[in-house]
């Protein structure tokens, strides 16, 4: 198959519920191999979009392709070839790292002879290898965090769809993820990411912002900073969150 | 948790908490909040023993924990009243203040807590904590999952409570509401590393600090990693920040120029800074 510039291709997406318009004719591209920071407020349409980018949900009308495959048409394909994580997705506590690992790669369909080595890479990068037989359960959540991100990607998805991942980590525990997402994307996974930390949002190649169900703003974190004369992504967000109507 | 000597809180203050997951930061809550016993120390709020007077000390405490505790079950305006109830009040006689943050909840008063948004949970959560009008609260990290606006929304009703002389412990992820604290405690493996004020915190920050940007900041991160000199470097928003190693002989200027000439970066820009509260944090223990 031959692969597009494109990972995500959305064309006037939009969600009612009943007289509710939770998301509001978006249309975007999310280029391979890129971050792509997903922005806005709390009830601005941000987990409702993902939904229907993830195969869980569909649109009321509008059109979208992920990872090649098509949204009305192909959600159980988009399931198979994306990888998701989200702050409260949790993995087997009572499971050890190890077969968790193999659980996840199974699920996904990882071919078993792979899988091993897979496995094994992921834990040596990730140090855990000695803590291997060890319950999920007895890991610090920092490690815990690390190890839902590889259990994500086990499966050499196309995208990753991370939905703040990094929800009430501490600002060095952050950092560590971050460099995670970093690798992945070194080697060619695009990352989807959602997140209320700002200085992440600095770490991303492209952001949109989201407003009442809308797109409002697109662009790098630099030209976008450019645009609205701000110093911070931040301070961008402050301007286009102050027009929402529906804010919290 | 074994917090080393003592400390205290002054009346009024709104004092921060920020720590690494399991440093111990919700033990010490439980602890304040008179859920749990201290194996040795002794802790007193407002004059009264934890151990002995915790009867009287809970109805002078608000308490928010980190996981959602209201009913999700009740409404809005039920859950408010249930708590009110608990403590022998009515909600009307505490309505003045909490009217900043329940105004914007008072559209959805029917709705069911359960089916609220994160954000509306954690107004709710924080407007039950207070309806009883306790005199210390006590917030386990209420702005995890909460957007930049409504987070700042929150400091800002804050700043109002203790400006009334109410006294507010809370713990964060954020460094910016650090920040926005009288004092600051950094906590890690069940003790207080540091704690001041954070204009003290920073102005004791006592290591040479640089901002570098590149055109490939990915990579810039592992290049400046393995200069010599550059003791540690981590990503900073849209710059990495660099520690120079106390008398290493590189500067800012010889950081540049080698990171054009050997590493063959483009657009790089290396300038001395001051320490943040962040910077601060992510050089704690590591004298």
């Amino acid at each position: 198959m031959e692969k597009s510039g494109y990972v995500i291709e959305v064309e006037h997406l939009t969600k009612r519920f009943g007289n509710f318009t939770a998301v509001d004719d978006i249309s975007f591209d999310v280029r391979r191999g890129e971050i792509f920071g997903f922005l806005g407020a709390n009830g601005a349409g941000k987990t409702t979009a993902m939904r229907m980018l993830t195969g869980l949900s569909f649109p009321t009308s509008g059109k979208g392709r992920v990872a090649g495959f098509d949204i009305w048409t192909q959600s159980e394909l988009i399931k198979k070839h994306i990888g998701y994580m989200s702050q409260k997705f949790a993995l087997y506590g009572d499971l050890t790292v190890n077969d968790n690992m193999e659980l996840f790669a199974g699920i996904y369909g990882v071919p078993k002879a792979e899988a091993r080595s897979r496995i094994d890479l992921l834990l040596d990068r990730l140090s855990l290898m000695p803590e291997k037989n060890s319950p999920v359960k007895d890991l610090p959540q920092g490690w815990k965090q690390k190890l839902a991100f590889s259990v994500a990607i086990i499966h050499r998805p196309e995208i990753v769809f991370l939905d703040e991942p990094t929800g009430g980590v501490d600002p060095a525990a952050r950092r560590q993820f971050w460099e995670l997402i970093y690798e992945a994307v070194d080697e060619g996974i695009t990352a989807f990411v959602t997140t209320h930390y700002m200085d992440e949002a600095e770490y991303c190649n492209r952001i949109s912002m989201m407003v009442d169900g809308r797109i409002d703003a697109l662009d790098s974190p630099h030209a976008l900073k450019e645009k609205y004369g701000a110093s911070s992504v931040a301070e961008v967000f402050d301007i286009l969150a102050r027009g929402a109507e529906r804010s919290e | 948790m074994d917090l080393e000597g003592d400390f205290t809180i002054p009346k009024g203050e709104l004092f921060g908490i920020i720590g690494p997951d399991g440093a111990g930061k919700t033990t010490l809550f439980r602890i304040l909040a008179t859920l749990l016993r201290p194996d040795e120390g002794t802790v007193t709020v407002e004059g009264m023993d934890i151990v002995r007077d915790y009867r009287t000390i809970r109805t002078v405490l608000g308490y928010m924990p980190g996981k959602f505790s209201l009913y999700s079950d009740l409404s809005v305006r039920e859950n408010l009243e249930f708590f009110a109830s608990v403590f022998g009040k009515d909600v009307k006689e505490n309505a003045g203040l909490i009217e900043n943050i329940y105004c914007r909840l008072r559209p959805f008063e029917k709705r069911k807590a359960g089916n609220l948004s994160g954000g509306m949970k954690q107004k709710l959560a924080l407007c039950c904590s207070l309806i009883h009008s306790p005199s210390v609260l006590l917030l386990d990290e209420p702005t995890t999952g909460v957007d930049p606006s409504s987070r700042r929304e929150l400091w800002e009703n804050l700043a109002e409570l203790r400006d009334k002389g109410m006294t507010i412990i809370v713990s964060t992820a954020y460094m910016d509401e650090a920040d926005r604290c009288g004092k600051v405690a950094m906590m890690k493996s069940g003790k207080f590393l540091l704690a001041a004020s954070p204009s003290d915190i920073v102005s004791g920050f006592g290591k040479r600090l640089a901002s570098v940007r590149s055109d490939d900041m990915f990579r810039l991160l592992h290049d400046l990693r393995s200069m010599e000199g550059v003791g540690k470097c981590y990503t900073f928003g849209d710059t990495h920040h660099i520690i120079l190693k106390d008398g290493t002989d590189m500067t800012e200027e010889l950081v540049g120029e080698q990171l054009v000439s050997v590493y063959g970066h483009t657009g790089v820009q290396v300038r001395r800074i001051r320490a943040s509260l962040e910077d601060c944090y992510m050089n704690l223990g590591e004298e």
